[in-house]
């Protein structure tokens, strides 16, 4: 077994009096797809927010490659090698399909040099451009991003933080809001990336995530109620009772 | 699928329709921007007026920087502008520094005060970021009220003039009025050259992805606090600039220069001529100032009739002049 990429110990969050999460302890293994699933409420969004160090947990560690990230602002995360895409597409609406992705390269760049111009970094250009031809946006390059169709959004979102070439890609409900189609698209586009990555990800079609993951976290009321290959956990008469058992069509 | 995208990106490498024409207006903005202002004193009635459009014009496209295209909506820019002013007009006025020296003044203390206030109010955001500039800048107002012994208080400041420009070698006669608008806009033609180049430059692409989506771009990598800071201030700058040029061209500085009703002006001028576009700010302040000329004229409530209009643009052409003929030229 390869070593873990993140380790959460113990972790917790509290708003106020509400506990969103509590004594969440899990490893995540280089190269695995992982999928956190669980009832409406049940803390993923939080969980999800605090890996991508948008919230800071109330307890607990979260290491990265044996770091501990206490203390690191939300915008070093994408400098370490962990990157996000959101569940509602969170895109720069009125620029360029292109620039988005190009935009979001930058960020590896020195950018307070006010002499140079932007188109010079071409290999910024060339790179977004690649990533887009991955995600199938090639065409669309002189777009703005507003005037994409929903599917091409959420392709647009993912470009976005897969520019970053982050080890550790944490994906929101990737195909969330899409037909059969293009949700067919988006996980063949996971399976390809997952080839060089850890991917972690939020959803809540039952029988994609079977499927496609390695290995499914269940979390319900804020804890950690299940954990263990798709078999297991489609096996597990707990899980079976609070989540998949409402929706036999999908088990 | 793969046939599909390959015909596809056949027609995707040339740039057509908007992507061109904004590529090309991008290239020959600073260029032609300084044409127009070269041509102004001309087209308009008074040279008065002229002068009046490079200063306010300079003082929006500062303000722009922040607003248009960084996103944020800042109610206190009259606090850098006064500074501006009142700077250079107190180092003129009770040190005797030379012209340059005291712009140079006048800006710098801008800064700093942009520095301060920024820092304040960039921990808030949305309408809080409004106000608690707005209420930063009210405090600056005050202070120089009560500072009456250095500001002149409510007569504002005065008995400073510049008549010539020094020079090594040659001096200019400032009080030729073709002579001072064109001096004053070589130094603006220079601040929009600078403007075009922030815009251009790798650090525009990042406050236009704040400006589009703030939490996307920290998720991106970007520490958008910092870079918020960096365009307050060089927004607050160019803003000191424009006031230090005022000072020079008035040879007073009015109270109400510092007064929130400045700072309201600043941001009818850019939404009037267009947030977010290089020129629009510039027509901005030719469109307002040629009302209140005209206007004026007629009546003393000219504002009643400046106000309509401007209601009339926000519902009906929420891009100002400039940004809707730039979009409407680009969708011909």
């Amino acid at each position: 077994m390869t070593n873990p990429i993140m380790s959460v110990t113990d972790v917790g969050k509290r708003f106020g009096g509400l506990v969103a999460l509590s004594g969440i302890t899990a490893d995540f293994r280089e190269g695995q797809i992982t999928a956190i699933i669980g009832p409406n409420g049940a803390g993923k969004s939080t969980f999800f927010n605090i890996l991508s160090g948008a919230l800071r947990p109330s307890s607990g560690t979260l290491r990265f490659r044996g770091q501990d990230m206490a203390g690191v602002p939300q915008h070093d995360y994408v400098h370490r090698g962990i990157a996000r895409s959101y569940q509602i597409t969170n895109i720069f609406p009125n620029l360029t399909v292109l620039e988005n992705v190009r935009v979001a390269a930058q960020a590896f760049r020195s950018r307070m040099n006010i002499w140079t111009d932007r188109t010079d970094y071409k290999d910024l250009e060339d790179k977004a451009s690649a990533v887009l031809e991955s995600v199938g946006l090639g065409a669309r390059r002189q777009t703005l991003a507003k005037y994409l169709a929903h599917g091409q959004q959420r392709a647009l979102e993912i470009a976005i933080s897969l520019v970053a070439d982050p080890a550790l890609l944490l994906l929101d409900e990737p195909t969330a809001g899409m037909g059969p189609e293009e949700t067919r698209e988006m996980v063949a586009l996971i399976e390809v990336l997952a080839s060089n990555r850890t991917i972690l990800l939020v959803e809540h079609k039952m029988k994609m995530i079977l499927g496609l993951s390695d290995r499914v976290l269940v979390l319900h009321h804020g804890q950690l109620l299940a954990d263990g290959t798709p078999q297991e956990i489609q096996a597990n008469s707990e899980v079976r009772r609070v989540y998949l058992g409402q929706n036999d069509g999908y088990a | 699928m793969s046939t599909v995208r390959n015909v596809e990106l056949a027609s995707a490498e040339i740039p057509t329709g908007f992507a061109a024409f904004r590529c090309n207006l991008r290239r020959w903005r600073v260029p032609l921007s300084i044409l127009a202002l070269c041509l102004l004193p001309w087209v308009l009635p008074s040279q008065a007026l002229a002068v009046n459009v490079l200063i306010y014009g300079l003082v929006a496209v500062g303000y722009n920087l922040l607003f248009g295209y960084t996103g944020l909506l800042s109610f206190g820019h009259a606090a850098f502008f006064g500074a501006g002013a009142y700077t250079t007009g107190i180092a003129i006025g009770a040190f005797g520094a030379n012209w340059f020296v005291a712009m140079i003044a006048g800006v710098a203390v801008a800064g700093l005060l942009s520095v301060v206030m920024g820092i304040l109010a960039i921990r808030t955001r949305g309408i809080y970021f409004s106000m608690v500039t707005l209420a930063l800048s009210q405090l600056v107002y005050y202070t120089a009220l009560q500072a009456s012994s250095w500001t002149g208080g409510e007569n504002g400041l005065r008995g400073f003039t510049v008549s010539t420009l020094t020079f090594p070698g040659f001096s200019i006669n400032f009080l030729d009025p073709l002579v001072k608008y064109y001096a004053i806009m070589v130094v603006v033609a220079l601040a929009l050259w600078f403007v075009s180049r922030v815009l251009n430059s790798p650090f525009g692409a990042v406050i236009e992805a704040i400006r589009e989506n703030e939490t996307r771009a920290r998720a991106c990598g970007y520490n958008v606090e910092r870079t918020k800071l960096l365009s307050f201030v060089l927004s607050g700058l160019l803003c000191g600039l424009a006031g230090t040029l005022s000072a020079m061209h008035l040879s007073i500085v009015p109270l109400d220069s510092l007064h929130y009703h400045t700072s309201g002006l600043i941001v009818m001028m850019t939404l009037l001529g267009g947030a977010g576009s290089f020129f629009g700010p510039f027509v901005g302040a030719l469109a307002f100032l040629s009302m209140e000329d005209v206007f004026s004229l007629w009546t003393s409530n000219w504002q009643l009739i400046v106000g309509v209009i401007f209601i009339l643009f926000v519902l009906y052409l929420p891009k100002g002049i400039w940004g809707t003929l730039i979009s409407w030229r680009a969708n011909r």
